[in-house]
């Protein structure tokens, strides 16, 4: 297709212009890896409706829309902004800030950390001591060759963050990545993200993006998750992008054997997101959560591809979702769990909510269970609906206007998913998002 | 305070109130009694504005303004107070905080100073004695697994934090074992006062040996077909219900031969 053509031959400007520096810092493998990427997103071109799982969620925009290679350069007043925004208290000593991708040595702020612990970007990583490490892991939870948008950030490897915990360390305090677009003209962002939680350790790690203003831009991110046996990793994924942006995003977890990966994704921004989900339990008694919220309105659509896999015996996932959506936001959940053959034992929950706050609002659910083993306890549910009339007229008599009784029962519905929240400040991000959007007027 | 004049209300197309004529003044206790289905349940929540029910004719007036014009928050904020048969849960929404916005929206209202969570939480504390409530069921969510008894121990416990002019309690006593029906009713007579008035629907005498009403009527097919003093509600124990429709046979018979 000719229009095809035209697509690919943008983004190889962006992606030769990358490719240039790369080539002379990186090593030869990354580099390699680099073009064979390039090579497989050119013959797989951005995704269809036409393929079932993109059946709902139509990413020619991203595709029509030149977005280029950010250039290295200086933070704007309005980034820093952004940033200041975006900065948990919590974790005031141990964040890394990327501006369109490239770590800014000046926002971030890393105190002393346990021996053994690397937090870098994913560059240094490559160029330094830990490129063996990387060259066995990048690619190996999340496939170049998954899709399109996968195989366009890998043909960008660099971009992005490196997490190293070593066995039985535990990070006391949440470490913060925090990914900020900046102003530049719709800049193509390709930040990939490595944690790897060796044997016994545990930390929480907070990954956000935030727009430094209401630009169009485009963010393809990944991020490889390697829990091993025992360890446990919390992770909260907050998306805040511009309501103008594109926000394609993987996360691929591998969990070992009685590792505990506990996932809280917050959507509140962009024009269209898209989130999948991976998690492989492939070794015996590991648990996972994986768990969201997303809150979106006029203009916006958000969807979200989980896959759970069950390889092992013995392990366990729960998995609840919930949506709100306002004006004519289009939301879609998928969400798959495969039992396979040989795992016995497994407990699999999972929940996918939605409450449309408008007519023009609209869901589309579709939680899966394929399961191949027989000793199971498995369930799934989705249900959408609206704000309940007979909740709303108690709050009433009790004198509460109609749009707070309204934005309190909104509140009341995600609640359950805002307590699972430990990080007070993302916790009361979420309340302001929540009852600001709806013009609350509800006191902390 | 209260003046219903010639009320009719439906709801799905069904007329339920068929003429209701009723005068509360302050300081007063007027109990609505009749069997089940005589439309008891929707005067209280028409008064309350319950958004399901239509009046199709009649007026009602509350401190001299038009009643039905205004939303139930309107009515709430204006000291209209529902207490409800059948409370209903509310996920996610803990009782403390819905308490204060509560409360504060009618102290707005009222152009007094809102409370904080603080503050608000020591005036809390004491109202929850008025009805021998646990504090500890106030950070819960909003009537979620609490017991039939606790739901309507919650029901008097915000009209003690709301101090309603006028209050409805619809069957506030169903449901209730003995002991729970003697410290519901003694909140409610503890919120009594000469500047507000109560209006109790009940479909047992029960209730009136504990809160004693100044008079009871008797609904019957939408209309209130007797009223009397709190007698009334002695007579309605002894011989029951029955009597009314025997009584309205009777005048439809009349009405046949006439």
């Amino acid at each position: 297709m000719a229009t095809a053509t035209k697509e690919k031959s943008e983004y190889r400007e962006a992606w030769e212009e990358s490719q240039r520096r790369a080539a002379t810092v990186l090593p030869a493998w990354a580099a390699r890896r680099r073009a064979a990427a390039f090579e497989t997103f050119e013959r797989l071109g951005f995704p269809t409706t036409d393929q079932e799982d993109w059946k709902y969620t139509n990413v020619a925009p991203i595709a029509r829309s030149p977005f280029a290679a950010p250039r290295g350069r200086s933070l704007t007043a309005g980034e820093a902004g952004a940033v200041a925004q975006s900065l948990y208290a919590e974790a005031g000593r141990s964040r890394l800030v990327f501006v369109n991708g490239y770590l800014s040595a000046s926002l971030s702020s890393l105190g002393a950390l346990p021996a053994g612990v690397v937090v870098s970007s994913l560059w240094d990583a490559l160029c330094g001591g830990r490129a063996e490490m990387l060259r066995e892991r990048v690619g190996s939870a999340a496939a170049a060759d998954a899709d399109g948008f996968a195989a366009l950030n890998a043909a960008h490897l660099g971009e992005g963050a490196f997490v190293y915990l070593p066995e039985g360390v535990r990070l006391e305090a949440p470490l913060h990545l925090s990914f900020v677009a900046g102003d530049e003209d719709a800049p193509l962002v390709n930040p990939r993200v490595v944690l790897v939680a060796e044997r016994d350790s545990s930390a929480t790690i907070i990954e956000s993006y935030e727009a430094s203003r209401d630009s169009a831009y485009f963010t393809n991110a990944v991020v490889e998750v390697f829990v091993g046996d025992g360890a446990r990793l919390t992770h909260y994924k907050v998306q805040r992008e511009s309501e103008q942006a594109y926000h394609v995003a993987t996360t691929a977890a591998e969990i070992g054997r009685g590792g505990v990966y506990d996932l809280t994704t917050i959507t509140l921004g962009a024009r269209l997101s898209r989130h999948g989900v991976s998690v492989r339990m492939a070794r015996e008694g590991a648990e996972c959560w994986v768990d969201g919220l997303y809150l979106v309105g006029a203009g916006q659509h958000a969807d979200t591809h989980s896959a759970i896999d069950h390889v092992a015996p013995r392990c366990t996932s729960h998995q609840i979702y919930k949506g709100i959506l306002d004006g004519d936001a289009r939301a879609v959940f998928n969400g798959k769990v495969f039992v396979h053959p040989g795992a016995q034992a497994t407990d699999a929950q999972q929940t996918n909510k939605n409450l449309l706050l408008s007519p023009d609002a609209r869901v589309d659910t579709k939680p899966q269970l394929e399961i191949f083993a027989d000793d199971v306890k498995c369930s799934h549910g989705a249900t959408v609906g609206q704000l309940d009339e007979e909740e709303l007229f108690y709050l009433k008599s009790r004198g509460l206007h109609d749009e707070l009784a309204r934005n309190l029962l909104t509140y009341g519905f995600a609640e359950e998913l805002i307590e699972k929240i430990k990080i007070e400040s993302i916790k009361r991000q979420l309340d302001e998002a929540i009852l600001n959007r709806l013009h609350a007027r509800l006191e902390a | 305070m209260l003046e219903i004049r010639n009320l009719h209300a439906k709801i799905d197309g069904k007329e339920i109130l068929r003429g209701i004529d009723l005068s509360v003044k302050a300081g007063e206790v007027h109990a609505i009694m009749g069997p089940n289905g005589s439309g008891k349940s929707t005067l209280a929540k028409v008064v309350a504005g319950h958004p399901s029910y239509e009046v199709t004719a009649g007026e009602v007036i509350y401190d001299g303004k038009n009643l039905l014009a205004l939303d139930p928050d309107e009515r709430a904020r204006d000291g209209i107070f529902l207490a409800f048969q059948y409370p209903v849960e509310v996920p996610g929404v803990s009782n403390a905080q819905f308490l204060r916005l509560a409360y504060n929206e009618r102290r707005k209202h009222l152009g007094e100073e809102e409370l904080d969570p603080l503050e608000f939480k020591d005036l809390l504390a004491e109202r929850a004695k008025i009805v021998e409530m646990d504090a500890g069921l106030m950070s819960r969510s909003v009537n979620e697994g609490f017991s039939g008894g606790e739901k309507k121990r919650n029901e008097i416990l915000q009209m003690a934090v709301l101090e309603p002019r006028l209050a409805v309690l619809d069957e506030t006593d169903s449901g209730l074992d003995i002991d729970a029906l003697r410290v519901v009713s003694a909140g409610v007579n503890r919120l009594r006062r000469p500047d507000n008035a109560i209006l109790l629907v009940t479909h047992y005498q029960r209730l009136l040996n504990y809160i004693v009403p100044d008079f009871v009527h008797v609904l019957y097919k939408g209309r209130i077909v007797r009223s009397g003093g709190k007698e009334l509600a002695l007579e309605l124990e002894e011989k029951g219900y029955d009597w009314l429709r025997d009584e309205a046979k009777r005048s439809e018979q009349s009405a046949v031969t006439v």
